[in-house]
């Protein structure tokens, strides 16, 4: 397989057309001083055996989940996806698509995203979801940008608990644009510290409130009384949630969100390389006019047989300009509609199954590395498949001398702090651990024995 | 087709009724045939206040989604909130209940910058 862009006959074609005789010529013009006069340093071009065989040998140096028993977390999960699921996405019909410029002659890829849609609705509760967006972080800050212009107000109260990285994406939006972020409120207990939050909604000028639950540290936080703490002070309330949790925790609507947005990884997407990751975004319909991205509608044709649109795209950027309701005007088609796979593959009890038997590890888990005496709790708040504790110890010897053994030890909270500070007490010692359905009693038994070793 | 000569338009196709201070504001019979089936109408919160020129709300049709913008100063006292539930009023009276906002005019003089349904009419001809 050969690839060259252009045949000599070609290029000597378009210097005679330019009327030029060089390619040297053409560049002329740039001042000797500043230009490279040495060949490029490349090797020889290769054969396509030779290519094949130094390409595999890059990829066998990767460990991955596969190879390794993987505790990694912090917004990406190392669940199993089940082999219904490529063999539906890998359809070229699907996989080769392009977001549809003229949707309405791609019914397919509509329903998908409709059928998407409607399970996100059932999972949070919602009443309206869109058909995604890229990733959990701008999920997350087109919620504070939505609820600013619903509520008017540009101060949004973050709980210094949600994911660090998408606390900056928040920061970064919050820079470059028209929101500003609220003093965070104090950590108490691993969770953010309800009269603190109290505190800075009495003002009267914040427009959203914004938790993540569980939060990046595994603990659930209190929604309920958060719920009510934002809308008394006339706020929005954003809810962050983790959608495998959805299938035995209630979802956020019971607790009055407004906007419920997440990561939707876990629903069947790879871990990879960290991404390309999944926005999910749901919120009640009364404010469906102002909620960012493409939504697919459910309709009928001219002949009255069942058909699918684009609803509200009079708000996309494409018709709006600079008065769009959002920048992101496209959505994560394969990543959702892997999620749709997913979701419909594993069904309702199925996810009830997943996170019953994914939360019952990581608590034998914990207790199992308490047991050990190397590992203390930060705290004693409740939490779902994910948990964070303090080492006795350097976190990073001890992540190099786990993964000699074949093993992921969890996130260091002091690698993610470099990117955003979580407001949380001696964090230099504390690592998060995740525990999927994939892992077995042998393995976290051998981790904890390894472990204990150190 | 004439439009009404009680009241005054702007060349953005808002017309404005004057009664003593209070300008009652909505958007000609030209504009909602120009968007077609109205199904949204965004509207200010009663005590905004506004200059003349300013976006005071959207409309959004099945075609698209276009601008209010005032055409007189003042604070808004009133909206017509029957609107939020049945924007089609825009497109089947756009003179009468399909009126928008009422503002309490900054200075009156502002009207005479106006067009007259007979100026009007003509501007929108020349098109």
């Amino acid at each position: 397989m050969r690839y060259i862009p252009v045949t000599c006959e070609q290029r000597e074609a378009m210097l005679r057309a330019v009327g030029v005789s060089t390619i040297d010529e053409l560049f002329s013009m740039i001042p000797e001083s500043v230009r490279f006069d040495s060949a490029l340093d490349l090797p020889d071009g290769l054969s396509e055996i030779e290519l094949d065989a130094l390409l595999r040998s890059l990829a066998g140096e990767n460990e991955g989940a596969a190879d390794l028993v993987s505790f990694l977390g912090a917004g990406c999960y190392d669940h199993y996806i089940p082999s219904v699921v490529d063999s539906v996405v890998s359809k070229p019909e699907f996989f080769t698509a392009y977001t549809p410029y003229q949707p309405e002659v791609s019914q397919g890829t509509l329903q998908a995203i409709y059928e998407y849609q409607s399970m996100i609705c059932q999972l949070t509760g919602m009443d309206v979801s869109n058909a995604s967006m890229y990733d959990g972080a701008t999920a997350f800050v087109e919620a504070a940008l939505m609820a600013a212009r619903i509520t008017k107000r540009h101060t949004m109260l973050c709980a210094s608990t949600v994911h660090p990285e998408w606390q900056n994406t928040l920061a970064t939006y919050a820079d470059a644009g028209t929101l500003e972020i609220a003093e965070f409120p104090q950590v108490t207990g691993g969770v953010v510290n309800l009269a603190d939050v109290e505190a800075r909604l009495s003002a009267g000028d914040i427009g959203a409130l914004l938790v993540q639950s569980p939060n990046f540290f595994g603990n659930f936080e209190d929604l309920a009384a958060l719920g009510k703490l934002a809308h008394d002070a006339g706020a929005l309330f954003v809810v962050a949630v983790n959608p495998i949790l959805l299938g035995i925790v209630e979802p956020p609507s019971a607790y009055g969100a407004d906007i419920v947005v997440g990561e939707g990884q876990p629903l069947g997407n790879a871990a990879s390389y960290g991404g390309p990751g999944l926005g999910f975004f749901a919120c009640a319909e009364k404010f469906v006019r102002q909620m960012p991205g493409r939504v697919v509608g459910r309709t009928t044709d001219v002949d009255g047989a069942m058909a699918f649109v684009l609803t509200l795209s009079t708000r996309e950027q494409h018709i709006r300009r600079e008065k769009a309701t959002s920048n992101i005007c496209s959505n994560h088609a394969l990543n959702a509609l892997t999620a749709c796979v997913y979701m419909a593959a594993v069904g309702p009890h199925g996810l009830e199954g997943i996170a019953r038997a994914a939360l019952a590890k990581a608590h034998y888990l914990r207790d199992a590395l308490l047991a050990t005496g190397k590992f203390v709790a930060p705290w004693d708040a409740h939490f779902g498949y994910e948990f964070t504790l303090a080492y006795n110890g350097d976190v990073a010897e001890m992540h190099d001398a786990m993964l000699a053994r074949g093993f992921l030890a969890g996130v260091s909270v002091a690698d993610v702090e470099a990117e955003w500070p979580t407001g949380v007490a001696d964090a230099e010692n504390l690592v998060v651990f995740a525990v999927t359905e994939k892992r077995t009693k042998e393995e976290m038994d051998a981790f904890v024995e390894e472990v204990a070793s150190l | 087709m004439a439009h009404p000569n009680d009241r005054v338009y702007s060349k953005e196709h808002e017309w404005v009724v004057a009664d003593g201070d209070i300008a009652t504001i909505g958007i000609s019979s030209f504009a909602q045939d120009q968007l077609g089936e109205v199904v949204y109408v965004d509207l200010p919160s009663e005590g905004d206040s506004l200059s003349a020129g300013d976006s005071f709300g959207e409309i959004e049709s099945v075609k698209s989604v276009s601008e209010l913008f005032a055409p007189v100063s003042g604070e808004v006292v009133e909206v017509n909130s029957a609107l939020s539930d049945s924007p089609e009023t825009v497109n089947s009276d756009p003179h009468g209940d399909g009126w928008m906002i009422k503002l309490r005019m900054e200075d009156a003089g502002e009207l005479s910058a106006l067009l007259s349904a007979e100026d009007y009419d003509a501007f929108i001809t020349e098109g």
